[in-house]
């Protein structure tokens, strides 16, 4: 029943996915607090910057992203993220294309969070003499990141999904795979539910994993 | 206003917003979904709409390439005016779908002959002998026959068999880089990231011979297969009778070169000379 | 309100705060212009600012008539008819996940988890093959329906929990005094629940609309189908290779719908939120994104109470 297989490296492209998540969603960690911070932050030009690039990036579709990352960062600037290869760089470019367009997300979900966190909090930082840097360091951001371990799932989840994406470009993960070989077998079926089944292996048990941890770690209040 | 008038208030207005969207569409948007009733004197073609030099809509709504005017003639044989031609976009892996259902009354669009398309689909011709080629760079002397393209960056399309030939049989260090189109590997050749495009020789002439790219390609000539474009009609059809001898014509008076030379002339393009009808090189 | 909340992470800058943010300000400054420099001058390079590759969209009425409207105008059709079918559908499944019948529950509640827990694209590929397969759609309107469907069958399960948390939004009171005026469970939705969680539910209807049009160029990319972003390939086959060029004006369009889509909704959740007739609730714009994903999300309507 399952001959059809042989030949495809399933585990393989799955292992891609899983990497493009992973590398994607620490990228779009960092640049995304960076990106939260500059909201709140004192200097206005860093504000409207961070204004502007969440508002332009969380409208384009990702496609249109992951597509100029080949086809503009890539080709016509010769960013090779110092790689030699196509299946190399397709991937770096993935990962920074799904980066810039998840950290949007991230940088909405810390700002969401920072805002829990009581004004007292702040005031009492800011009373015993703490820089802003300090206040968002020390008080604000481990009790904003606390709180926003649920919405972080979620864009979580969503980056997994998007990872998608990536076969737009050629990176060789799940949904290329299931491409090619929807085009060459006539198991359309059966392939479909085998990918949408490693697709709810990837993504319904970090929900509930990180649904758990969330509703843990959750400042009481 | 209590809650429910609100709620119907918004539930109109949700109504409006996407009926406003709809109605600007639903109009011609879903066209292809009735299937036409031939007119007396109207045939339906189906060619490339993105392939410059065989098939490229162009801005003004008219079509320009040889495969175009290859149509065209053997339409004009058929007794159609060029008005009375309906063209339809025959995308590579929708051909013969689009012959069996009757779509199309026949398909010029770089259609090689092959045993497995045949099985699916009568053709006429062929009406033109291409070759599998690469597109290189002018100034580029490190390519100059098919092993140099080892370690090299080939590009071509998404589900093209072509690319796949030559890393199997010919360069099996070349690495591959697909896109949905070949404008996508164009950008590429021209900025040195990718160093070779591959595909039929006839469409890589077609892209060379435009206005911006004149003088900063060059086809490799090397010849690694052999494509019989033929005239796809539906399987039985008595119209790949008529369209053969069309094809004869077009070759005896010489249309048939004039269009070679309209559409790949300026890339330096060697063509084949006519092929025979129903010969088929292999 | 909270609005006003980041100003109170820092106090009212003094003389050495201000020259410290005015420092920032020029490093910041310095950055981004450096980084502009870069890309503009790469550009220049590659001839990719060349007037002719971009005087087209300005000079010449064609390349909007014959490429661009026609594409766009695809991708409105396909994000239209996507939200139209699907909305119908998600509030069947919605209701379904609030029935008092266990297997309703849990049959419409595996349903909707099925499809958040699957990329749309894998539903499209999926949904372009079996027509391909087993119905006889013509090649050239396929992706469209491909598009369509994968796009509804995922959308309407998160349409499906926009609509359960909208009627659950709604005070409880609502539910008693229907009871109390002896209305039965049909006519209590109907009547009484429906309405207003409709209304609640409005901003998160419009901004999940961005997402489906964001979601139409997939189809673009990957299926052939004629949308915006596909239109970039023919238009740059007859305008001498700007690809970039012809990206930025569509990515330029995408920004301004979906901008206005997004505008419109925060316009429409403030409305609702200062709203003193309506119950105050609301599923805000930012729902969507929580309910795009497995899973139970507490309380996505938080910011109602």
């Amino acid at each position: 029943m399952f001959d059809f297989l042989q030949g495809y490296d399933l585990l393989g492209a799955f292992w891609v996915t899983v990497q493009l998540t992973v590398y994607s969603a620490i990228g779009s960690l960092i640049w995304g607090t960076l990106l939260a911070a500059m909201r709140v932050s004192p200097v206005p030009l860093m504000r409207g910057f961070g204004t502007v690039y969440v508002n332009i990036v969380r409208n384009i579709p990702l496609t249109v992203i992951i597509v100029f990352t080949s086809l503009g960062l890539f080709q016509t600037l010769g960013v090779s993220l110092g790689a030699d290869r196509f299946t190399v760089i397709n991937f770096r470019l993935a990962v920074l294309g799904l980066t810039a367009y998840t950290s949007a997300f991230v940088c909405e979900a810390v700002r969401s969070g920072i805002n829990t966190v009581p004004l007292g909090q702040v005031e009492a930082a800011r009373a015993i003499g703490l820089s802003f840097p300090q206040v968002l360091r020390i008080v604000v951001l481990p009790q904003a990141f606390r709180s926003v371990v649920g919405p972080l799932a979620n864009v979580l989840i969503a980056l997994t999904k998007n990872t998608t994406v990536a076969a737009a470009i050629g990176v060789a993960e799940a949904a290329l795979l299931m491409r090619e070989m929807i085009e060459n077998e006539a198991q359309l079926i059966l392939i479909s539910a085998i990918f949408a089944f490693g697709f709810i292996c990837l993504t319904l048990p970090t929900g509930l994993f990180l649904g758990w941890v969330a509703k843990k770690v959750a400042v009481k209040r | 206003m209590n809650p429910l008038k609100t709620g119907r208030a918004a539930v109109a207005v949700a109504a409006a917003v996407v009926l406003s969207f709809t109605s600007a569409g639903f109009a011609n948007g879903a066209t292809g979904a009735v299937p036409r009733d031939h007119g007396e004197d109207e045939i339906t073609v189906g060619i490339k709409y993105d392939q410059p030099g065989i098939g490229l809509k162009t801005p003004d709504g008219t079509y320009t390439g040889f495969d175009v005017d290859v149509a065209t003639y053997v339409a004009k044989e058929l007794g159609h005016d060029p008005s009375d031609i309906v063209w339809k976009e025959a995308k590579s892996a929708d051909r013969e779908t689009l012959l069996q259902r009757g779509d199309v009354d026949f398909i010029a669009a770089s259609y090689s002959i092959n045993d497995e398309r045949a099985k699916k689909v009568d053709f006429a011709g062929p009406y033109l002998l291409a070759h599998q080629d690469v597109l290189i760079r002018a100034d580029d002397d490190s390519i100059k026959q098919p092993s140099d393209l080892n370690n090299k960056k080939l590009c071509s399309v998404t589900g093209s068999t072509s690319a796949q030939n030559v890393k199997d049989k010919i360069a099996p260090d070349a690495q591959l880089q697909e896109y949905g189109g070949y404008s996508e590997c164009l950008t590429g050749l021209e900025n040195g990231v990718i160093d070779a495009v591959t595909t039929d020789d006839s469409i890589l002439a077609g892209y060379a011979s435009q206005d911006e790219f004149k003088d900063k390609f060059k086809l490799g000539g090397f010849k690694m297969s052999n494509e019989n474009y033929g005239i796809g009609v539906q399987k039985g059809s008595e119209l790949k009778a008529k369209i053969n001898t069309a094809l004869e014509k077009m070759v005896a008076d010489g249309s048939w070169d004039a269009a070679v030379e309209k559409n790949f002339g300026p890339a330096g393009y060697q063509n084949e000379p006519a092929p025979k009808i129903g010969v088929i090189v292999k | 309100m909270r609005k006003d909340r980041p100003t109170v992470l820092y106090d009212a800058p003094g003389p050495r705060a201000r020259r410290r943010n005015v420092l920032w300000t020029l490093l910041f400054l310095v950055a981004l212009a450096a980084v502009v420099w870069w890309v503009v001058v790469s550009l220049a390079d590659q001839n990719q600012l060349e007037w002719s590759k971009w005087a087209p969209f300005f000079t010449d009425a064609r390349i909007w008539e014959t490429y661009i409207l026609p594409a766009l105008k695809n991708t409105v059709i396909a994000a239209a008819l996507a939200m139209v079918i699907a909305l119908p559908l998600g509030a069947l499944l919605g209701i379904s996940r609030l029935s008092e019948h266990r297997f309703v529950r849990g049959a419409a509640g595996t349903g909707v988890e099925f499809f958040r827990a699957i990329p749309v694209l894998i539903l499209m590929l999926f949904a372009n093959a079996a027509y391909s397969e087993f119905t006889d759609i013509s090649p050239d309107i396929r992706p469209m329906y491909a598009v369509v469907t994968g796009l509804v069958l995922y959308n309407a399960s998160v349409l499906a929990e926009v609509v359960r948390a909208g009627i659950l939004a709604l005070p409880a009171g609502q539910t008693d005094a229907a009871k109390a005026i002896g209305m039965r469970k049909g006519q209590t939705m109907t009547y009484v629940l429906l309405p207003q969680s409709v209304t609640a539910m409005l901003p998160a209807l419009v901004s999940q609309l961005v997402v489906i049009v964001k979601d139409t160029a997939l189809g673009g990319a990957m299926l052939g189908f004629s949308e915006l972003l596909a239109s970039v390939r023919p238009m740059s086959a007859n305008y001498g290779a700007n690809t970039i060029a012809c990206f930025t004006v569509v990515a330029v369009i995408f920004v301004i719908l979906n901008f206005a889509l997004t505008t419109f909704a925060s316009w429409l959740e403030g409305r609702l939120r200062r709203g003193k007739r309506s119950t105050g609730a609301v599923v805000g714009a930012g729902a969507v994104e929580e309910l795009a994903t497995p899973g139970e999300h507490v309380g996505p309507t938080d910011g109602a109470k």
